[in-house]
């Protein structure tokens, strides 16, 4: 076998690798939707589960879902914009901030079961929250910090530096700068930063389970004080906890809860294209 | 906003009447902004702290030598940490067997042979894959791989390997995106530099890419691992919960196992606040804090911020 034939080979075999590592991602979402859009109905969203779970809907976990995506979003993404804009504005290239890339990279890499255990030892119990849509929330925004916070800082610095030194030129100081001329030109890149970390935080199940989650509430939760039901942990509740559970429940909750964090992963890829097309520089 | 304009009006000495309001308001924006900075270390050192609070008792009250022993059986505190390592290890050491050959070849095949076209969709294909919940491929892991492999000839559909599938294919979005970055910082000259001397692609992927972008490479590979052990909710559903170390032998990758992380998750809805049992899966939660923390902070170093947003899987 010469050179040229041994390339054509190599080739082939990476095409072929690559189309058996990426076939499979559409086949799982494929697979889902076969398997569980059958069980979608109005009544399957917005009726509560009932007859031990094997009947009825999923709407006290969606709507448990909902509330925690907000909540992770309203406690973290303050937070996390303002760690982004440190670090592409303020930030000197020195030890301090070093460390504070370090810990970035580190809570990227903490597991999330960890996040959960805590949550459970700061909030649930020391802060004693208890188990609590606050904190749930909490953790949840903290697990999603290093994804946002990167995403901005990499939209922030990607504004070209003319614009600055040509705001701070006409007399504007640092803050007015960045108010009105980087982080305008910044915002789809930190959008998409934000909704990636929603979509994190809707998925998680690990972190939520003993600081907030509940096996089963009939009603919705009343305040942030209270537990709720969460559509990550009811899936796993459904699928394993009870036995006898109708194989198309369980699908049907799994299709919804991958609807909602694929529409939000789609939204985020989205924004992030049309910005690139839009960019003027 | 007003000073703003004031001072492009008239010159300096305008802007200097509202300027000290103007000074107080930013100087708490700056502050609050450098101190969000900062939070993020504090973050850091407080998940650490909260562990060593709640899990550090486990440590000092257990023997080393049960610490260290075969047997996890926590209703007759018997603490050994052993079948929870191997079981870890076992899933962890397969799923990277498989994503990291795979992992590798996908990034050569988007950074050096796929038509750009291609690149468009596959890329947010993988995307795709980084973002579905871990709970919905362990369900799927459940209820549709695990009997693929018991058909397969095994005597249970839930094993380390039944984990490591799953767990692989979790962590291929991390090895993608980091071999990729690898692969693209190698300067274009190198490979202009090697076809022009008569080399067909392939020998210059091969004898000049990926050395190259080697250390790239073991970054991509340290971060999966990283992802892999501390993956929860899938790796519980799938591995069949058994907390004893199966015998040792190419065998055992086919036997339930149970990893540190289930044990965490599965357990601690059970124990009671401050029992030694409670202690103790706090104590299984500072190893794995401590080795995700070793392996970021050595792959952080190189990779900088963009580790944390590639692991992600963000391309």
């Amino acid at each position: 076998m010469n050179r040229q034939q041994t390339n054509r080979l190599a080739k082939a075999l990476i095409t072929s690798v690559a189309i058996l590592v990426v076939v499979p991602i559409a086949l799982v979402i494929l697979y889902v939707f076969y398997n569980g859009i059958g069980t979608i109905s109005w009544e399957f969203i917005t009726a509560p589960p009932s007859n031990g779970m094997r009947e009825g809907g999923i709407w006290p976990a969606l709507l448990g879902t909902i509330f925690l995506t907000f909540g992770t979003a309203i406690l973290s993404f303050p937070l996390a914009i303002g760690a982004a804009i440190y670090l592409s504005e303020y930030a000197a290239d020195n030890r301090s901030t070093r460390m504070i890339r370090l810990a970035i990279v580190n809570l990227a890499g903490i597991p999330s079961i960890v996040y959960g255990l805590f949550g459970l030892g700061a909030f649930v119990l020391f802060m004693q929250f208890g188990t609590s849509i606050l904190a749930g929330s909490l953790t949840l925004g903290i697990l999603t910090l290093p994804v946002v916070i990167s995403t901005a800082e990499e939209a922030i610095a990607s504004v070209p530096q003319q614009f600055r030194t040509v705001s701070l030129s006409l007399g504007a100081t640092r803050w007015q700068t960045i108010r009105h001329q980087v982080l305008p030109h910044a915002l789809p890149g930190i959008l998409t930063g934000i909704i990636l970390g929603l979509g994190r935080a809707a998925g998680e199940t690990a972190p939520i389970l003993f600081t907030v989650a509940a096996f089963y509430l009939p009603e919705p939760p009343q305040s942030i004080f209270d537990q709720t039901m969460a559509l990550p942990y009811h899936l796993y509740v459904i699928s394993t906890q009870v036995p006898g559970m109708p194989l198309g429940i369980q699908y049907g909750t799994a299709l919804v809860l991958l609807f909602i964090v694929l529409s939000l992963t789609l939204a985020a890829t989205f924004v992030r294209t049309s910005m690139r097309r839009r960019r003027e520089w | 906003m007003t000073t703003n304009s004031s001072v492009t009006a008239t010159g300096a000495g305008a802007g200097k009447e509202s300027a000290p309001r103007l000074r107080i308001g930013e100087w708490i924006i700056e502050n609050l902004i450098r101190l969000a900075g900062l939070s993020t270390v504090v973050i850091v050192a407080l998940i650490f702290l909260f562990l060593l609070r709640e899990g550090g008792p486990a440590f000092l009250d257990i023997p080393l030598r049960q610490l260290f022993g075969v047997r996890w059986y926590p209703i007759e505190d018997i603490f050994g940490l052993l079948p929870l390592l191997v079981g870890s290890l076992l899933v962890t050491v397969g799923a990277v067997t498989i994503a990291v050959p795979l992992g590798l070849i996908c990034a050569i095949y988007l950074g050096e042979i796929a038509p750009p076209w291609q690149r468009e969709i596959l890329k947010p294909l993988i995307e795709v894959l980084a973002g579905i919940p871990s709970i919905v491929l362990g369900f799927l892991g459940w209820v549709a791989l695990a009997p693929l492999i018991q058909n397969a000839g095994a005597a249970t559909g839930l094993t380390a390997f039944t984990g490591s599938v799953i767990l692989a294919y979790m962590s291929l979005p991390t090895i993608i995106s980091i071999s990729e970055d690898a692969l693209y910082a190698v300067p274009k000259e190198y490979r202009d530099g090697a076809l022009a001397i008569g080399a067909t692609q392939w020998q210059t992927i091969w004898r000049v890419v990926l050395p190259a972008a080697r250390s790239g490479i073991v970054i991509a590979v340290m971060l999966g691992i990283g992802r892999a052990i501390g993956e929860t909710m899938a790796v519980m559903m799938v591995t069949g919960n058994a907390a004893n170390i199966p015998a040792f032998g190419p065998g055992m990758i086919f036997e339930p196992v149970r990893t540190m992380t289930a044990t965490i998750a599965a357990e601690m809805g059970e124990v009671a606040q401050g029992s030694l049992h409670y202690n103790t899966l706090f104590g299984i939660g500072i190893v794995l804090f401590v080795i995700t923390f070793a392996i970021n902070s050595l792959a952080g170093r190189i990779v900088g911020t963009r580790g944390a947003r590639r692991q992600g899987g963000n391309l």
